[in-house]
């Protein structure tokens, strides 16, 4: 793939045929449009040049002609912005069973995590026809995940989580780059997206599974930065019940309700007096310099991976989250 | 100038003694294009505020109780007079404009010099509430020293309120002294029932600046206070 | 004997504005709007090519994939100065600045502008903000691009950030100071009997781009000193770090960009609606939904900022209203180009370098529309962002659009400024050499786009460099096209043949005075008849 010059780019993923479709739709279009105004600027040019014996009195009704050609645009305008809004949200919507793969970008490097513990930089393996979620935040500046085989980009910001989703159905190794300027290296923060046979997938995660998994190394941070001490069963602080929080419904001291996703909890590690849960005292501090952008996305796997206590438990038979 | 066309002697006149630049063809289209003028100005200005009432919205909305919090580190008492003395002021450099039509000239200096007078008033106040913050280390990027929940959001509180305030002041500012040099020209003679149009429009800027105030006034000093 | 006028011929050379009074200091204090637009020109031209030099460096750089000529870090501040210099320094100013200044007065029947004295603070506070910048290019430079996006912007870059934001902040004063003048002129300094719907199309271009100018610039000006504050002092409102947004930036800094750049288009617009029934001895078609589209551009204009931020991470809902209103947009823009293009039907058409210049404007201004159009649909902006398509579309509408408008217009005016006429073959050759250049180095940057080609690379994967260097070699010809006429142009001051009032047999007020016009405009006040009159003789 690198290094050989295609005319059309591959289309590799499962939305990429719909959009080269809504593409080449635009280019004809637009081109259409295009030779017919060339046609007939030249063929005005010609027949009206200086010096050529035409009739030329004017008609003085152009009203009508002027609608049609302010209706007939605004009529396929809607029509494009119709189609490509239900692509859009198709982009933008991750199916449920979407397999989560997370991304730390930094100048000028971009290092993932799979669930299970595989670190890999600048290369990013994914089993076909899977459909895959990247979670991506970034280190520093504001980084664009971008692989043109999938058709797929998402800027990444420092702060905040955003997300991508795509579905490869094509093997192969495509080019990854950064597309939001970001610095020095800008034009050398690349990689490649490897897509292999399900099988093969599974062995290269064994081949390289790295100690922990993601969650369990978040257990470890739980347990290292002090967070059980409040959160934990045993604490005597009042503190909220992470178990199973996460996607639950959250209510927060001013009477607002946010569900606690991704961006929730890593803003309540870092800035806890953001949001306030109903309840309780503004009393937890930062993390903030304590845990970097890996640690935060292991401690969201980890929690993510908590189930709620059953509602009647009492103490003695209910899971310890440890 | 009334509505009435003037002669073409008066024109040349007017022009001679430099009251009517020769863009213009009469003293009418003078007055109108400089009004519209000062008013096409003000909207500029009202645009220049607005990104700043606009990033202090966002703010707010993301940091309802620390901006609660950091509003109650505001001087109310100072604030509110200073509200007092900007309004005087406007209605003083209001009754100025009105005097000068009724070529009541020295009644004019007077409500000139009090308008400049309450101006620099307003900005001395805030140089003490300037003064007391620093004292209570509340700059950022200099002493500010807040720990707490809100620190963050006391800190931006205080980011906006110094590039608010001192983006107005700046305004003020230039509003006392074009106010303070037209106090001296009316005192010279150089305005009059038929001449008038500067103060007029200089007043106009001097309402905006206040009315700048107006909005300033409640979402800086009195937020989180109504309990 | 007949008396002989003191303003009109004594000498061998007649008197007006050029020789009205001698000496640099007559110039530099001048209250004469037409010198002023001279003195426009002197800046605009010199950062044009400044600007020039940049993209020079860029696109020899991008010659091969792994940089040909700059270290990374040069090129970085390549391409930013090159966006500051041309979007700031040269494109905004340069319609309204130089034709808008000279012609508008003219073409309503006046004197002067409104406000003359102000006229001349809007050019030296463009030299003071010039000057800066030029400061930050001899300290080192920008490495941030243009658009200055945060936090790289406040917390990361190394380079002369602050001296650079001051000199654009300094020149949007001269941008809101013009557009103030020009709304008062328009409105109040009509002749008598020169009503609203009789005005030509320029001058509507020019009232429609001042109100966008007077209320987008002050959002800039404010957005960049918020930026001076947080490098400054560390503190602030986008910084991540701080719990502040950086997406308060681009919104910010995008609700003024996007007007920026119709403030771009429209009078480069209302040029060639000047130019083209000129030279097909024709009224325009439409005039009335002419001047409606223009309007409807500039304000619809403030409503579209969003279309840069769908993959930024705003919300799909905010990206979806704003996707249905870049559509909407395009609609008038669409209705320019077939009035253009109807303007030709049944006029006697001609071919002088100002119409090839038009005529280029409306065919590259078309594609560089349409893939704008394309841009609006969020599914195909996620995979074009950021890419050259991008690249390509912009540069289609600027430098397709308003910057072969500005050549058509300074051909078209250039008997009426100097008194002389320029050599018509070269000049023809030149705008069909710039209109071949042009799209040999951009139409590869469509392609490289839709391949992937990231932008702001100084490293680019191989597979790119074919096109890459197709689109360097285009460039070449386009430089050699700008050069052309800084050639015949100035040699026709020299020896030109002398123009006479209207040697285009055009219509509109300006033409009915000498060429060069006289310090006060006009000798006997002119004829108002409708636009575009070409079916009855001129006046």
């Amino acid at each position: 793939m690198n290094g050989r010059f295609h005319l059309l780019l591959p289309s590799a993923s499962s939305l990429s045929g719909r959009i080269d479709a809504l593409w080449w739709t635009m280019v004809c279009l637009c081109g259409a449009v295009a030779i017919g105004v060339f046609v007939v600027m030249w063929a005005f040019c010609i027949r009206y040049r200086k010096g050529r014996q035409i009739d030329r009195t004017l008609s003085h009704s152009t009203t009508p002609i002027e609608l049609t050609w302010t209706l007939a645009p605004l009529v396929i305008f809607v029509g494009v912005f119709g189609w490509s809004l239900f692509l859009y949200a198709r982009e933008e919507s991750p199916p449920k069973d979407a397999q989560t793969i997370y991304v730390v970008a930094k100048q000028w490097m971009w290092k993932v995590q799979h669930p299970g513990g595989q670190r890999e930089i600048n290369q990013l393996h994914v089993p076909l026809d899977v459909s895959i979620r990247l979670t991506m935040t970034s280190q520093d500046v504001i980084h664009s995940f971008y692989v043109p085989a999938f058709r797929v980009k998402q800027d990444v910001l420092p702060g905040r989580y955003t997300q991508l989703w795509f579905a490869a159905t094509q093997l192969g190794t495509f080019p990854l780059f950064c597309t939001q300027y970001c610095g020095l290296d800008h034009s050398r923060m690349g990689g490649q997206v490897i897509v292999m046979r399900p099988q093969d997938y599974a062995s290269w995660l064994r081949d390289n599974g790295g100690s922990a998994t993601l969650a369990a190394h978040g257990a470890a941070l739980f347990r290292s930065l002090g967070c059980s001490g409040c959160h934990g069963t045993e604490a005597s602080v009042h503190a909220p019940d992470l178990d199973g929080i996460y996607g639950r419904r959250v209510y927060l001291a001013d009477g607002s309700d946010v569900t606690a996703d991704d961006a929730y909890i890593r803003d309540s590690i870092l800035l806890p007096d953001k949001q306030v849960v109903a309840g309780y005292a503004p009393i937890m501090p930062s993390f903030q310099g304590q845990v970097n952008e890996d640690g935060l996305l292991a401690l969201i796997a980890y929690l993510k991976s908590t189930r709620a206590p059953p509602v009647n438990a009492t103490e003695s038979t209910q899971n310890g989250h440890h | 100038m009334n509505a009435m066309n003037a002669s073409v002697s008066e024109i040349e006149s007017l022009r001679e003694r430099g009251l009517l630049e020769k863009q213009f063809d009469d003293p009418v289209q003078q007055r109108e294009a400089a009004t519209l003028g000062m008013w096409v100005f003000l909207s500029t200005e009202i645009v220049f505020f607005g990104v700043l009432f606009a990033s202090y919205a966002i703010c707010r909305i993301l940091y309802p109780q620390g901006f609660a919090a950091a509003s109650r580190e505001t001087d109310m008492l100072m604030g509110t007079i200073e509200t007092a003395v900007l309004l005087t002021s406007s209605s003083l450099i209001a009754l100025g404009v009105r005097a000068i039509k009724l070529e009541q000239r020295k009644t004019a200096v007077w409500l000139l010099a009090g308008t400049a007078a309450l101006g620099t008033t307003f900005l001395v106040m805030h140089g003490f509430e300037y003064y007391r913050e620093y004292t209570e280390q509340l700059i950022p990027g200099l002493n500010f020293a807040r720990g707490g929940p809100y620190a963050r959001a006391i800190e931006l509180f205080f980011c906006l309120y110094y590039f608010i305030t001192g983006f107005h002041s700046l305004h003020v500012l230039a509003g006392v002294c074009v106010i303070a040099g037209l106090a001296l020209r009316v005192a010279r003679g150089s305005f009059g029932s038929e001449r008038f149009t500067t103060l007029e429009l200089t007043a106009l800027y001097w309402h905006l600046v206040d009315i700048v105030w107006i909005f300033v006034y409640p979402l800086l000093y009195l937020v989180g206070r109504s309990g | 004997m007949a008396t002989i006028d003191a303003d009109t011929v004594t000498d061998a050379v007649p008197r007006s504005f050029l020789n009205a009074e001698a000496g640099l200091g007559s110039w530099l204090t001048t209250h004469d709007h037409k010198r002023i637009a001279i003195l426009y020109s002197i800046g605009i031209t010199f950062f044009f090519f400044l600007g020039g030099i940049a993209a020079t460096l860029i696109r020899l750089n991008l010659l091969k994939p792994s940089g040909a000529l700059l270290n990374t870090e040069t090129y970085n501040k390549a391409f930013t100065f090159h966006g500051v210099v041309m979007v700031w320094f040269f494109l905004i100013p340069s319609i309204p600045a130089t034709l808008g200044n000279f012609l508008l007065p003219l073409m309503i029947g006046a004197r002067d502008v409104a406000f003359p004295k102000l006229n001349l603070v809007s050019w030296y506070l463009y030299v003071t903000g010039g000057l800066f910048t030029i400061c930050a290019l001899l300290m080192g430079g920008v490495d941030t691009g243009w658009t200055f996006y945060t936090p790289f912007s406040t917390m990361f870059s190394n380079s002369n950030v602050f001296l650079v934001i001051v000199g654009v902040f300094v020149t949007g004063f001269s941008t809101i100071f013009t557009g103030l003048n020009f709304i008062v002129t328009i409105h109040n300094l009509r002749m008598p009997g020169m009503s609203w719907f009789k005005l030509p199309l320029f001058v509507w271009a020019m009232y429609a781009v001042s109100l966008v100018m007077v209320l987008a610039t002050p959002v800039l000006a404010m957005t960049l000193a918020l930026i001076g504050l947080e490098r400054g002092l560390g503190v602030g409102v986008f910084d991540p770090a701080l719990g502040g947004d950086p997406l308060l930036f681009q919104h910010l800094f995008w609700f003024y960009s996007h007007p920026a750049v119709y403030i771009m288009i429209l009078p480069a617009m209302g040029v060639a609606s000047e130019i083209i029934p000129c030279f097909a001895q024709r009224d325009i078609f439409g005039y009335r939904f002419m001047v409606y589209a223009m309007v409807a551009i500039a304000v619809i204009g403030f409503l579209v900022w969003g279309h840069h931020m769908f993959v930024a991470g705003m919300s799909v809902y905010a990206g979806l209203v704003f996707s249905i209103l870049s559509f909407l947009v395009a609609v008038p823009s669409a209705i320019k180009v077939f009035n253009w293009t109807a303007t030709l039907h049944k006029g006697t058409i001609s071919f002088e370098a100002p119409m090839l210049y038009a005529l280029g404007f409306v065919g590259l201004f078309m594609l560089g529309g349409m893939t704008g159009l394309m841009l609006a649909a969020p599914a195909l902006d996620v995979p074009l962002h950021d890419t050259y398509f991008v690249i390509a579309h912009f540069h289609y509408v600027m430098v397709g659009g308003s910057v072969m408008a500005y050549l058509g217009g300074i051909h078209y005016w250039w008997p009426k400024i100097t008194g002389k006429l320029y050599s018509e073959p070269l000049a023809k050759f030149s705008a069909i050499l710039m209109f071949c250049g042009f799209n040999l180095t951009f139409f590869p940057q469509y392609v490289l786009g839709y391949e992937g080609m990231p932008r702001r690379y100084a490293h680019y994967a191989p597979q790119f460099q074919v096109l890459n260097v197709l689109s360097s070699a285009g460039a070449s010809i386009l430089a050699i096209s700008y050069l052309l006429p800084l050639f015949y142009l100035g040699w026709s001051l020299f020896r030109g043949t002398v123009a006479g009032d209207n040697p285009w047999n055009a219509r509109g007020l300006e033409w009915q005075t000498t060429s060069p016009p006289p310090e006060k405009n006009f000798y006997k006040p002119p004829v108002v008849q409708q636009a575009y009159a070409y079916d009855r003789p001129a006046p």
